[in-house]
């Protein structure tokens, strides 16, 4: 057996699926007034916060859930939900990494994820999420000296309330769909990342979520704001025990780019999607939604997504200033009885603003794959350009894969561009190969890598070997 | 609106000597559609056609019953020269005639099939307002293996005497083995503000051949629906062309069902509009067995604040391996108030399949122009030889020579 083939099957079953037995804080089971005002007492939060929340509440009490999407799902009783956990020795904040819980450094240690100093990933910065809240950040002086503010969004809250207050719903207001004002109801914790004009923040951020107790709902929040003339790269990794039931997990993540900024947002979502008859896994119902709000910014979405039950999310960029761009890459993989339901929106609203989407779906077993998208030219968005390829992959007769795109032109000056493919690896591709002495395994590895290559180019070094790796184990036997 | 329906529904029942089943079917029909009301844009399949409000804003009250009693004058001046045809003649949603001159008679059946109901693969509420208030309906059979000599025309006329009206058609052909039809829908409107509900049911059996060509050029303030159904059996093929410019609404909806295999569908369509037109042509192509192909053209050319929308889904079941779908739709917006807006969608559950389709908007090529203008053209004759070449495209795929230069002679494309 060669190396490659050990370590698939050291990998062949959901290596992030245990749990860790700790002691939690919870909010009691349900969702009223109490609940969100017990989360914002705990978290110590300041008045307004708490009147944002019960806005929120007001207005999602009037809300339906919606039902257009491709994947159907049993209803979500939002009542049988927790909407607070915290492992209990975050109650006292620890003061540094010194003094967290062992039981937690071990539970990021076995996730790949080493807190430690000694052990921390060469430049990459840290946020590490437990359940609803944030447990360590790392790398935080070195970032300081700069003037980023790299935190916990409760945190925030409390440090930098001006720039929260001002940022915070602005790209999703509390008013928004269904998933998202809950979200702004009951979040817990999530990222806050500032910088400040005209920087270039030195080293790659990140989140990493993890969703441990049972029957909780994680509703993290991610707030970006990058001033003028700054750059961030930020990524985020996501993992959670196997459960038989499924776990809801609706996070908000907002972006704001001012003039010449640059955000570059990627993710890696390995939500346990259930087992291999379709029981169990997380709901990954995300509304993230980027603001180029300056001239000249720009903003740009990549996502590795194989994990979860079912995936319903649109990375969206508001192109609001002008000559801003926005950019959208995505490989979703579905096998067995996941569900995926995602795309991008790309809303042209300045002069010269440009767009480009590249989508690659791929799916295997019994699953169900689905591209939507829209582009909207408005009748300001002058000489504005917008390219989209959205190809699909389809291995074995029983899955399969939709493209479902909304194009709205409404500027003559501007040009669409849109094409949308689905095949399958072809006989030749595959004899080729095996040809060449692949078995018929790496073959379809080695050509599905070459499928989603323009997207993987696009993530951080270190990401793109981990996300090719989790293309090959997610594709694990759908061969032949 | 309600008891408008329900008094117009009482006059027309009246006229009819239907069976209690049957009028209790219809009043079924009338039931769900006093439910649902006309599709609003709440309706995935109407989202960028509000036909509520379209009806509301631009005719206000409808009134549904038509007499059939009177008859009309044909007019002949209005049938196309040149060409030797076969005609059946619609003036304000009354046949007035139908002539199949050219033809055997033993070979085509002309069946009156006003006292049954028959059911529509369409879920929308125009199908049920249809059901309720069409009073004649007639099925035209082609026998095993009888091609017509010459096309058909059927004339859709209105004149000033309807106004505010709501008109129901409803036409059922079945196609046996190996016969062929070439039909061309042509419409002629010179009365104002109504609403035209036409359904069209298509049965093509084995190796049959359908080429409809559907014209709405002549300038009128009308309002149109037009379903087609199309179920295809091994071998057949059906060619569907939409010239849509004329009417200030319009919605052409073509839903094919491949059930055979080696069955094909070829769906080509021209938007050329100008002023406040809102014209739409969703398709529905059904692949249900394998080897099965389908091909779509849609081109528009949108000038003033008109408004084009292109609505494709090409549906692949898991029995349809080997399938072949394509679909292109390109559009050119001449004026920064002009609209255009695409949904092409793909649904495909089989593997071994090879579907693609693409979709661009935008201007007129600079570069394009700038060529020709340093030739000698005039901004002017730079424009319309672009766009002359851009639809020639679509007309070119015309299968039939006769009826392409018909088609190319009414719109006015060079070659």
């Amino acid at each position: 057996m060669d190396n490659r083939q050990k370590e698939i099957n050291n990998l062949k079953d959901y290596k992030y699926g245990f749990s860790t037995d700790i002691e939690n804080i919870q909010a009691p089971k349900g969702l009223n007034e109490d609940v969100i005002k017990f989360i914002s007492n705990i978290k110590k939060e300041p008045e307004w916060m708490l009147e944002f929340r019960l806005k929120a509440f007001e207005r999602f009490k009037v809300l339906k859930e919606p039902d257009w999407q491709k994947p159907k799902f049993t209803k979500i009783d939002y009542q049988d939900l927790y909407y607070y956990s915290a492992p209990k020795s975050m109650k006292d904040k620890p003061k540094s990494l010194d003094e967290l819980d062992p039981k937690l450094l071990e539970t990021y240690k076995k996730l790949g994820i080493p807190l430690q100093e000694q052990a921390r990933l060469n430049g990459i910065a840290v946020d590490a999420v437990f359940d609803s809240v944030s447990v360590a950040t790392t790398f935080k002086d070195e970032l300081t000296k700069q003037g980023i503010i790299f935190c916990p969004i409760s945190e925030a809250i409390q440090n930098h309330p001006e720039l929260v207050k001002k940022y915070l719903g602005s790209v999703i207001p509390t008013s928004d769909h269904f998933f998202a004002t809950l979200n702004s109801a009951v979040f817990t914790d999530g990222s806050f990342v500032y910088i400040p004009e005209g920087v270039r923040c030195p080293m790659e951020l990140s989140t990493y979520f993890r969703i441990n107790a049972s029957n909780t709902g994680q509703f993290e929040r991610t707030l970006i704001i990058a001033d003028k003339g700054s750059y961030v790269s930020y990524l985020e990794g996501c993992t959670a025990p196997m459960r038989d039931e499924n776990q809801l997990h609706a996070a908000n993540v907002e972006l704001i780019a001012l003039d010449d900024a640059e955000i570059k947002y990627s993710t890696v979502q390995n939500w346990y999607p259930g087992d291999k008859d379709g029981k169990g896994g997380i709901y990954n119902f995300v509304t993230k939604r980027g603001l180029c709000k300056g001239k000249n910014s720009k903003i740009s979405w990549t996502q590795v997504e194989t994990g979860s039950a079912i995936t319903w999310k649109y990375p969206s960029c508001i192109l609001k200033g002008d000559n801003s761009v926005g950019e959208f890459y995505s490989i979703a993989i579905t096998n067995n009885h996941q569900k995926a339901d995602t795309g991008t929106k790309m809303i042209h609203l300045g002069k010269n603003t440009k767009s480009k989407i590249i989508s690659k779906g791929i799916s295997a077993g019994s699953s169900d794959m689905t591209y939507r998208g829209l582009v909207d030219i408005s009748s300001k968005a002058k000489n504005s350009t917008n390219y989209t390829q959205c190809d699909s992959l389809l291995m074995g007769n029983k899955c399969g894969a939709h493209t479902v795109p909304y194009i709205k032109n409404k500027n003559s000056e501007s040009n669409i561009a849109h094409e949308a493919t689905t095949s399958k690896i072809s006989e030749e591709q595959l004899h080729y190969c095996q040809q060449r002495g692949l078995n018929p395994e790496e073959a379809v590895g080695l050509i599905v890598n070459g499928f989603c290559k323009e997207v993987l180019q696009q993530l951080p070094m270190e990401f793109a070997v981990e996300a090719q790796k989790l293309v090959g184990i997610s594709l694990e036997g759908s061969v032949g | 609106m309600k008891e408008q329906l329900q008094k117009d529904f009482d006059s027309s029942i009246k006229n009819l000597s239907l069976s209690q089943k049957d009028i209790e079917i219809k009043k079924f029909c009338l039931n769900n559609f006093i439910d649902k009301g006309f599709p609003n844009r709440k309706e995935e399949d109407w989202k960028f056609s509000d036909l509520n409000q379209i009806i509301k804003n631009n005719i206000g009250e409808l009134s549904f019953y038509n007499d059939q009693a009177s008859t009309n004058k044909v007019d002949t001046s209005v049938f196309v020269d040149g060409l030797e045809h076969n005609k059946i003649v619609f003036i304000n949603g009354r046949i007035e005639k139908i002539d199949f001159e050219y033809e055997k008679k033993d070979q085509i059946e002309i069946i009156d099939q006003s006292e049954t109901i028959n059911e529509f693969k369409n879920s929308n509420s125009l199908s049920d307002l249809n059901n309720a208030f069409t009073t004649k309906c007639f099925k035209i059979l082609l026998k095993q293996g009888y091609q017509l000599a010459k096309p058909l025309i059927i004339y859709h006329t209105t004149n000033s005497k309807i106004w505010s009206k709501n008109i129901n058609l409803r036409l059922n052909f079945e196609l046996d083995k190996d016969s062929s039809l070439r039909l061309i829908d042509l419409f002629n409107d010179t009365s104002e503000k109504n609403f035209l509900n036409i359904f069209y049911n298509f049965e093509l059996k084995e190796n049959a051949v359908l080429k409809n060509y559907k014209v709405d050029k002549l300038e009128n303030k009308n309002i149109k629906y037009s379903f087609n159904n199309i179920d295809q059996d091994k071998n057949s093929i059906s060619e569907t062309f939409i010239l849509s410019s004329g009417s200030n609404f319009s919605k052409n909806e073509i839903n094919c069902n491949l059930n055979g295999v080696y069955a094909s569908a070829f769906v080509n369509g021209i938007f050329s509009l100008n002023n406040d037109k809102h014209h739409e042509i969703r398709s529905i192509i059904n692949h249900l067995t394998e080897n099965t192909k389908s091909y779509q053209l849609i081109k528009s050319v949108l000038d003033e604040s008109s408004k084009a929308v292109y609505q494709g889904k090409i549906f692949v079941n898991s029995d349809a391996q080997k399938t072949d779908g394509y679909q292109l739709s390109k559009a050119i917006l001449l004026n920064k108030e002009s609209e255009f807006n695409a949904k092409p969608e793909l649904e495909i559950y089989a593997d071994d399949v090879k579907c693609s389709h693409g979709s661009a908007s935008g201007s007129l090529n600079d570069d394009s122009i700038f060529y020709l203008m340093s030739r000698g053209l005039s901004h002017q004759q730079s424009k319309e030889l672009l766009i002359n070449g851009f639809l020639l495209d679509v007309v070119e795929k015309i299968t039939d020579s006769e009826i392409k230069n018909l088609i190319k002679n009414m719109i006015g494309i060079k070659e």
